[in-house]
């Protein structure tokens, strides 16, 4: 076993570079410049491109033609910056175009405090788009997490052909902790599905066995159409209700019914509790310390750490909340992913601990609430 | 040889529009160029601009509006063997002027044809960035408060390694379009034209007057001498090429023992220039020499040559679960920037904790054990406070051995700063 001793944002460069990024592009903010710093010393010695656009909107633009060209890309920002990618990941969505997306959050609203950490864009991550569709969010509770699910969400990102969000925080991203990469259990490494070369191409055409579209990309000898507009199988603009319908519901179903494949979680605690303590990214490390602590004095807790955000893993909610009589949702923010709880967990009553003011929960604090609850 | 048009899908313009010609134009210029329809791409944004990749038989990227510099940017250096061809209006030009600002003083190899007829045909002939002031257009009176802007003279100031301003009406277009597509480097190309589903209706513009207008104007046609220089992508792979590779981050193997076991927290209270994050890092790196986990979160002032720096370190023998500070098993306190961050944590201390205070650095009340070093008296530096505290931590066996402490500046420093900084930790007294 050995150690080396890095930020969360340097390890997510790295689980990157693992999952065969090729192609970085950003624009530096606090806290998540020193991902575009790492990309930009590991890409091009290696072959690979390592942009700075003028702005957030043309690094997303960037990562978006180079992804349709073929490149495995990312890019790396926080609220303010999510902010600005929006018109550009509803692109994505709607035209499914893969791209992770690394969202450092920090304290809003607005321009915020840069240095400060929060969990205060979870919701804006699904909903920040003009659609309405699904998109995959996943949270990362330390350091070894920034490496694996980087790499889990390259291959959601190639597998379903979306927009993957990374969704860590100040207090993980720039924080440095030791890591023996060593002895991860690292995912393989999928790539986008490629269409057969001896069929007519429909750029939009989902095969009959699956809900994405099969890629060719932009400079092959088949000719690809790439557009942000409402379009059919052949990538032009359609006015066909029916079509559009289909296509909709289908952009909702390829991540919808595949949930389950991609439930990250963790379990701590004790099995089948009384109570249930839910949390996600680094609150998750203080509600361990604190179920543990109040575990030992005989109480009886379960704790279940989500690393899918979004889609809502409800199935896997459900099952975990079974047999508890009571839930505690503790996350860095006024309340935002306790909404799904409740909407989830309906027939349970469901506490929440929230805190927004650029400071760690504590496990103190999560143990005072369980008490209380 | 076969037009590059897509017949299943012909122009849709309203009659008369300059639009139907620069199609044309651009379907002549690929023929006459030789082009190969799978390496050449049309990027194209928002706006009646945004209609021209369904005419052609190409490959086709339709964006958002001002954004199709941004698609064909990552898409060529992802792809350097394409021809990428960029249409924009002077609509997108306004909404993505950085884009183009930024394209300019990339020079990447990139074609812009700004189909500009002065105003928003799309959304009812609202005014653009080119619109004249004394037009009568959609957005009622605000026109009238606007400078419109030159295209050629912006984007040849931004540093476009190509500009032409020419009509959409001229017979040599499509030579034009050749020469523009041809050059290694970004090319713009001005194409002033009648819109007359919106424009033409209030406002009198014709190809003669057209002809007139741009021969005010000084003429823009071709290289531009003054922004000659590498293409951006050819130079990316040049200097990309270049890079030595960094070698991984240094992997650590235990071979101390830890002298407490469980988990310790320490806190520096420092101020900028007193190398903090630096000793932070040395202490966490003595950790993993003794099989630890270790992390480290800092906390200063964005300005980093002033005010405070703190940095909150954690050696434990499991993995780490809360990354903050608790029950500091002992505080380095420094600098009084430091201490004022940090106030509060003070009260709330027992004799457990350990603070090894700078004797000119005043402490708020606790009942923590205070251990005093006059670092003056020994000739330690501000800058070297931080170091000097985990010798001292190391020589009372907290946290630390000496032994870890010698073994992570091995790991840390390069052998010149590694002999001074073994000379001030040996030098140090309690």
């Amino acid at each position: 076993m050995a150690f080396i001793f890095i930020e969360g944002n340097e390890a997510i460069a790295l689980g990157a570079m693992a999952a065969g990024c090729n192609f970085f592009a950003g624009y530096p903010i606090t806290p998540a410049t020193t991902i575009f710093n790492t990309m930009l010393k590991l890409l091009p010695s290696e072959g690979g491109i390592c942009l700075q656009g003028e702005d957030e909107i043309a690094s997303m633009g960037y990562c978006l033609g180079a992804s349709m060209g073929g490149a495995k890309v990312m890019t790396a920002t926080s609220g303010p910056g999510i902010s600005l990618y929006s018109e550009q990941i509803s692109f994505a969505i709607g035209s499914e175009i893969p791209v992770v997306i690394v969202d450092v959050q920090r304290l809003g609203p607005s321009t915020g405090s840069a240095t400060r950490g929060a969990d205060g864009d979870i919701q804006f991550m699904q909903w920040g788009s003009s659609s309405g569709q699904p998109v995959v969010v996943l949270a990362p509770v330390d350091i070894k997490d920034c490496y694996t699910l980087t790499m889990q969400a390259f291959n959601l990102a190639e597998r379903f052909r979306c927009p993957v969000f990374i969704a860590s925080n100040k207090e993980i991203g720039m924080t440095r902790e030791s890591i023996d990469i060593d002895s991860l259990a690292l995912p393989p490494v999928i790539n986008r599905t490629r269409a057969p070369q001896n069929i007519p191409f429909l750029p939009f055409a989902a095969p009959a066995h699956d809900s994405v579209p099969e890629f060719l990309p932009i400079g092959g000898d088949t000719l690809v159409r790439q557009t942000s507009s409402t379009h059919g199988a052949d990538g032009y603009i359609t006015t066909d209700s029916e079509i559009i319908a289909k296509t909709q519901t289908r952009l909702t179903k390829k991540l919808m019914s595949k949930i389950h494949e991609f439930s990250f979680y963790e379990d701590a605690g004790v099995p089948d509790g009384d109570t249930l303590v839910i949390a996600y990214g680094v609150t998750a490390r203080a509600a361990k310390v604190a179920v543990n602590e109040a575990n030992s004095n005989g109480r009886r807790i379960s704790l279940l750490i989500l690393k899918t955000l979004w889609p809502v893993p409800e199935a896997l909610i459900r099952q975990k909340a079974e047999s508890v009589n009571q839930v505690m949702m503790v996350e860095m923010n006024l309340g935002q992913y306790v909404r799904e709880i409740q909407r989830v967990l309906y027939d349970k009553k469901v506490n929440f601990l929230g805190q927004m003011n650029g400071n760690l929960i504590t496990p103190r604090q999560i143990r005072r609430a369980i008490i209380h609850a | 040889m076969p037009s590059f048009l897509n017949k299943s899908r012909p122009p849709v313009f309203c009659p008369g529009c300059a639009h139907e010609r620069v199609v044309q134009a651009l379907d002549k210029a690929f023929l006459n160029m030789g082009l190969d329809g799978s390496k050449l791409v049309i990027v194209s944004d928002i706006g009646c601009s945004g209609l021209f990749d369904t005419f052609f038989n190409t490959h086709a990227l339709h964006g958002l509006h001002g954004r199709a510099l941004t698609y064909a940017t990552g898409l060529k250096m992802a792809r350097p063997e394409l021809t990428v061809i960029v249409t924009m209006g002077d609509g997108g030009l306004g909404i993505g002027g950085a884009h183009v600002l930024g394209t300019c003083r990339r020079n990447i190899d990139l074609t812009l044809l700004v189909l500009n007829n002065f105003n928003y045909g799309m959304t009812g002939g609202q005014s653009s960035s080119t619109t004249p002031a004394d037009a009568q257009v959609g957005s009622g009176f605000l026109n009238r408060l606007e400078k419109p802007m030159d295209v050629g003279r912006v984007v040849r100031s931004a540093g476009a390694g190509y500009v032409t301003r020419i009509s959409s009406y001229d017979k040599d277009l499509p030579v034009e379009m050749a020469a523009a597509i041809s050059f290694k480097g970004f090319s713009v190309l001005d194409l002033w034209g009648v819109c007359p589903g919106r424009y033409t209706r209030r406002n009198r513009l014709t190809p003669a007057i057209i002809d007139e207008d741009l021969a005010k104007l000084p003429a823009l046609q071709g290289p531009v001498p003054e922004n000659a220089r590498k293409e951006y992508g050819s130079h990316y792979r040049e200097l990309a090429t270049a890079q030595s590779p960094v070698s991984p981050p240094k992997q650590i193997r235990a071979e101390f023992k830890a002298p407490q076991t469980g988990r310790r927290e320490v806190t520096m209270l420092g101020s900028a220039g007193q190398r903090i994050l630096t000793a932070g890092e040395i202490l966490c790196l003595a950790g993993l020499g003794a099989g630890l986990h270790a992390s480290q979160k800092n906390d200063y002032p964005i300005t980093v040559l002033r005010g405070h720096s703190v940095s909150e370190l954690v050696l434990s023998d499991r993995e780490i679960d809360f990354s903050g500070i608790s029950r500091p098993s002992a505080i380095l306190a420094l600098a009084p920037e430091g201490v004022a961050r940090r106030r509060s944590m003070f009260q709330d201390l027992d004799d457990k904790t350990l603070v090894i205070q700078a004797s000119d650095v005043e402490l708020p009340e606790t009942g923590a054990t205070v251990v005093k070093i006059d670092f003056k008296a020994q000739k330690i530096k501000s800058h070297d406070r931080a170091l000097a505290s985990l010798a001292i931590l190391a020589r009372m066996n907290q946290v630390i051995t000496f032994e870890m402490l010698e073994k992570a500046l091995e790991n840390r420093f390069g052998k010149k700063v590694l002999d001074s900084a073994l000379a001030l930790i040996r030098r140090v007294e309690k």
